[in-house]
């Protein structure tokens, strides 16, 4: 998709978000509730499957497109599942060959403990799914599994399951599913493609969607912050007039912008295919550190009113707060990076840090 | 708001190319003694003989028109990845590099053809070295206030002054220094400034050793006393100094080496780690470095890829140097907390002489070409807070 048509999908986008997501919205939405609305008309848009292949249902689109996508429905915090249904339920139906299903879905990792069992020319699945992203308003749970040591993709409905409400920090919906014998028809269990690395990529996926979101959070904090400086006055002139002020603002800024470009190159090398996971584990841990930084800057500029319910900020913060520890934190990701770069000759980790 | 933006930038087989060329040429200068890796190596690795080496090679002035240089790939994004290696290998490529990175691009921007012609072929071959001549014991992040005056003679100009800060002056051939032409104006502090080509040989010019707390000598003191420079070497416009020396700042601060000065220090300590296998080894720490590595080199090949397009990204090129400078000072950090090492600049171990070097040398890394406070206050005032 060429940059023009990109800037103009992401223009609709944004008036949808403006439409549907305003502030006011999002803060009037209960903790545990979706956007069903803006759901519907992202997907009248076409964005909801937007990376995943026309013949299965998605709308072609490349994966830079599809983050910049993602970064705007994480500035407007949107209460919808954009990254768990394009970027993960989305990409393991495509490479299943199965036909997506419409509406929200998300996906699960199953836990080791998880036991997919056949019953007959069916399956039974037992086990816990915690903390799995919007699952009560989801139409499926696209969950891998393995089965005789073989990945296997199952199709969950949230309706058969006994679903245990949770949330983040934000209110988004976290639920943790109970399964006990839950029956899966033939049609609803497939084997995913060996070698296919499939567990390793979708910790890619979840973590670069979360870290695309976090980006978009991170722009509006800054945004916000700026604004903020410019309206409140004491001392008989703007916030913006102060030195700290304006030091914080910049660095902010700073790191909103290191975390932009983390995310534009950790999706063009999961496009590409070039050492994914470097990218995608500078990326993650790139938003760890970004979002820490500017949740608590933005906290400081905006004073004691951006602390409280009645101000926009929280919208913001909690969520940079909340998907800082999702997918993987800074600790996490980084400690990878870590390990694996003691073990690659220092002349190797070179190169690979300029992303060839 | 005006919001920032870098595009990410993918690597062509062309540069991977030069690269690996780099590579092999730096390779093969270590195995012939050469040079040691050090860290900080554009400031304080000054070696004629390996700037005339890579000039030889065609990459010094890759961003000269081909009439200028020998031929070889061209553009900043050649540069940087050139540079890069070479300083990620921390070799000694300080003599040509103020010529090469500013004095340059300076001439080639504003220079009459005549000046272009007598020096751009010199810095290309790495046998034409220049200094800066901006700050002055008055005027340091405040440099619209420059004192040093040149007054209007027969032929030419009289040169009366001081400057500060000019690393290498001592050894150089020339500078471009920063004079005021015109009386300073309270309603217009940046009018007035002229730049001036000036030949450090000439009569008038005496340049003293400005000495670091370690007692090293890299930078100078440069007084001028009566200092004729012919009409023939103003460079760009009477007046319109501030101007040109804003273009120039922005070059300064935008390249690699506001990001790599520490990695060989890094680049030891790992081969230390893998070499001793330590227990103490933290994979986080580590990890944490390279993250911010890789996400600044990213940004870095985009202001890089800007410059190529004609455009002058100062701001973003003012957050690379902001955050590129803090990271070469929590690699130091991180190494030197790991590493459990005490510092000696005497030790022959390559880890424990290196660590010294980097600790000795690294709050000027926040200081110099534009201290990170200034910084922030050019984006605050992008952002639209200032």
């Amino acid at each position: 998709m060429n940059t023009d048509a990109t800037r103009d999908l992401l223009d609709v986008v944004h008036a949808a978000c403006d439409d549907l997501s305003s502030p006011e919205a999002v803060a009037r939405t209960p903790a545990g509730d979706w956007n069903a609305e803006l759901w519907k008309t992202l997907q009248d848009i076409g964005i909801t499957l937007l990376p995943v292949a026309e013949n299965f249902g998605g709308a072609g689109g490349d994966l830079p497109t599809a983050a910049a996508v993602l970064r705007a429905i994480g500035s407007h915090a949107a209460a919808v599942p954009a990254a768990e249904t394009a970027l993960l339920a989305g990409w393991l139906l495509s490479i299943c060959g199965t036909d997506i299903p419409s509406g929200p879905l998300t996906a699960a990792l199953a836990p080791p403990d998880m036991v997919l069992s056949r019953t007959g020319r069916g399956w039974e699945l037992d086990g816990v799914l915690r903390r799995v992203p919007w699952a009560r308003h989801c139409s499926v749970v696209a969950v891998v599994v393995q089965h005789e040591m073989v990945d296997h993709l199952v199709l969950v409905d949230p309706a058969a399951t006994v679903v245990e409400t949770g949330v983040n920090l934000a209110g988004e919906p976290r639920d943790t599913l109970h399964l006990t014998s839950v029956p899966i028809s033939p049609d609803r269990a497939r084997r995913l493609p060996e070698h296919g690395e499939v567990e390793a990529g979708f910790r890619r996926r979840a973590a670069l969607g979360r870290a695309l979101l976090m980006s978009g959070a991170a722009d509006r904090a800054v945004d916000l912050s700026t604004r903020y400086a410019g309206q409140r006055e004491q001392f008989g002139r703007p916030l913006a007039k102060f030195q700290a002020i304006q030091q914080h603002i910049a660095h902010m800024a700073g790191e909103a912008l290191a975390l932009h470009v983390a995310t534009d190159a950790a999706t063009v090398a999961l496009a590409e295919g070039s050492n994914p996971g470097m990218a995608i584990a500078a990326a993650k841990t790139t938003a760890g550190h970004a979002a820490s930084t500017i949740a608590a800057l933005a906290h400081q500029v905006h004073g004691a009113i951006g602390f409280t319910s009645e101000h926009d900020l929280h919208l913001t913060t909690t969520r940079l707060w909340a998907w800082r520890d999702e997918d993987g934190n800074e600790h996490e990701w980084a400690s990878q990076l870590g390990e694996q770069a003691l073990r690659t000759p220092p002349d190797q980790l070179w190169a690979q840090l300029l992303r060839p | 708001m005006t919001a920032l933006s870098l595009d990410a930038v993918s690597s062509t087989a062309e540069l991977g190319r030069l690269r690996g060329q780099v590579r092999d040429f730096i390779a093969a200068e270590r195995n012939s003694g050469h040079f040691t890796p050090a860290v900080n190596s554009w400031q304080t690795g000054w070696d004629p003989e390996f700037s005339r080496r890579l000039g030889a090679r065609g990459w010094l002035g890759m961003t000269f028109p081909e009439r200028y240089r020998r031929s070889a790939p061209d553009g900043a994004l050649a540069r940087f990845a050139v540079t890069e290696e070479l300083l990620a290998a921390g070799a000694p490529v300080a003599a040509h590099w103020v010529a090469d990175r500013q004095s340059g691009p300076a001439i080639l921007r504003f220079g009459t053809d005549e000046q272009k012609a007598a020096f751009l072929p010199g810095i290309a071959r790495g046998d034409l070295f220049f200094a800066i001549g901006m700050s002055e014991p008055d005027s340091g992040s405040d440099l619209a206030s420059v004192r040093t005056r040149a007054l209007p003679v027969a032929g030419g100009w009289r040169l009366n002054g001081t400057k500060v800060w000019s690393s290498g002056a001592h050894l150089a051939h020339w500078m471009i220094v920063l004079a005021r032409t015109s009386p300073l104006r309270r309603d217009d502090r940046h009018a007035g400034l002229t730049q001036f080509l000036v030949d450090l040989t000439t009569p008038g010019i005496e340049v003293r050793p400005i000495r670091l707390l370690n007692g090293e000598h890299h930078f100078n003191e440069v007084v001028f006393t009566d200092a004729f420079v012919p009409d023939t070497r103003v460079l760009g416009e009477v007046g319109d100094g501030w101007h040109q020396v804003t273009g120039e700042l922005a070059l300064e601060r935008s390249g690699p080496e506001r990001i790599l000065s520490s990695y060989p220090l890094l680049a030891a300590f790992l081969l230390h780690a893998q070499r001793t296998s330590s227990s103490t080894v933290d994979f986080y720490a580590i990890g944490t470095l390279l993250a911010r590595l890789w996400t600044l080199l990213a940004m870095s090949s985009s202001v890089a890829a800007q410059l190529d397009a004609g455009r002058s990204p100062d701001v973003e090129a003012a957050v690379v140097k902001d955050l590129g400078t803090r990271f070469e000072g929590l690699v130091i950090d991180t190494v030197r907390q790991l590493a459990h090492i005490e510092p000696d600049p005497t030790n022959t171990e390559t880890l424990i002489n290196m660590l010294a070097e980097a600790v000795i040398h690294l709050p000027s890394f926040t200081l110099r070409g534009g201290t990170n406070e200034i910084l922030r206050g050019i984006i605050a005032k992008h952002m639209g807070v200032r």
